[in-house]
């Protein structure tokens, strides 16, 4: 899916990035963990769809080689975030949608989940142990 | 003893404790200076993902450090190397959902636990040695041109 056909369903504004809004995305992962993006996503390409705004969700971005960020929530990185993924070329986006929202619309719209690793804790509950 | 194959490359990287601001820069880098040695997608994605871990770990928990990126003809090498505070149980600490995260650190997405885990995971050896009040230091490698499951 084409990011400009994402930013048009979710009426979601590019934060910068817009002159990529041609690049396709195939599959999508969200969450507001970081630790369980670099934990589970197992792709690369794939469109992060999350609540968090510090600079490090465009650094996780960028070391896991993803295709755009997309916030949720009406929320809005600080502008050193926003240069850092200009300078990165890593489209964001920004929607007031909220996360449910926009997996819903985007899911139905026929975007995909990402490729993931079974989750950490799958076959560790519940017999790990907890501090 | 077979001999140590020869080095292609190797940078070694400061890392400040609770830098929040240049968190992630070290591994960043890393992941340029892979690319621009030609590895493949894969190696750089997991060279990238181990090195992320480590870092965020020594700006979260440790006293801060240095990462030391060795490439080889057959292998890249992460060398993590803190100056404290050392970990107590390492087999504690690797187990995936184990956490001692402060919760500022849980606030920015990180500290759910999985961190080492992530980085074995990543890995094709891995190595911690830690001692408590002194430090600790993580030998991650990844073999190259070897299947990766």
């Amino acid at each position: 899916m084409k990011l400009a056909e994402i930013a048009k369903l979710l009426d979601a504004q590019f934060v910068t990035g817009a002159d990529q809004a041609e690049r396709e995305v195939a599959r999508a992962f969200a969450a507001d963990l970081l630790s369980d993006v670099l934990a589970m996503v197992q792709e690369e390409g794939v469109l992060l769809i999350t609540g968090m705004i510090t600079p490090q969700v465009v650094r996780v971005a960028e070391v896991m080689n993803m295709g755009a960020v997309l916030f949720v929530r009406g929320k809005l990185p600080p502008q050193a975030t926003v240069e850092y993924a200009t300078g990165a070329t890593i489209p964001l986006l920004a929607t007031g949608q909220d996360m449910y929202e926009t997996c819903g619309t985007l899911y139905r719209a026929g975007l995909l989940p990402a490729k993931r690793k079974g989750f950490p804790l799958g076959n560790a509950f519940p017999h790990a142990r907890h501090p | 003893m077979p001999s140590p194959t020869r080095v292609i490359h190797k940078r070694i990287y400061e890392v400040a404790p609770r830098d929040l601001e240049r968190a992630g820069t070290v591994s960043t880098a890393v992941r340029r200076e892979l690319l621009a040695l030609g590895m493949t997608p894969d190696i750089v994605r997991r060279a990238s993902i181990i090195c992320f871990e480590g870092e965020m770990n020594m700006v979260l928990y440790s006293e801060g450090g240095r990462i030391i990126l060795l490439v080889r003809d057959d292998r890249v090498e992460l060398l993590f190397s803190d100056r404290g505070p050392g970990i107590a149980d390492i087999d504690l600490a690797s187990q995936p959902g184990y956490s001692t995260a402060p919760d500022w650190a849980r606030e920015l997405g990180f500290g759910a636990g999985f961190g080492i885990n992530n980085m074995e995971q990543n890995s094709d050896l891995f190595k911690i040695r830690s001692r408590v009040g002194e430090g600790t230091v993580v030998r991650a490698t990844i073999l190259l041109g070897i299947p990766f499951f």
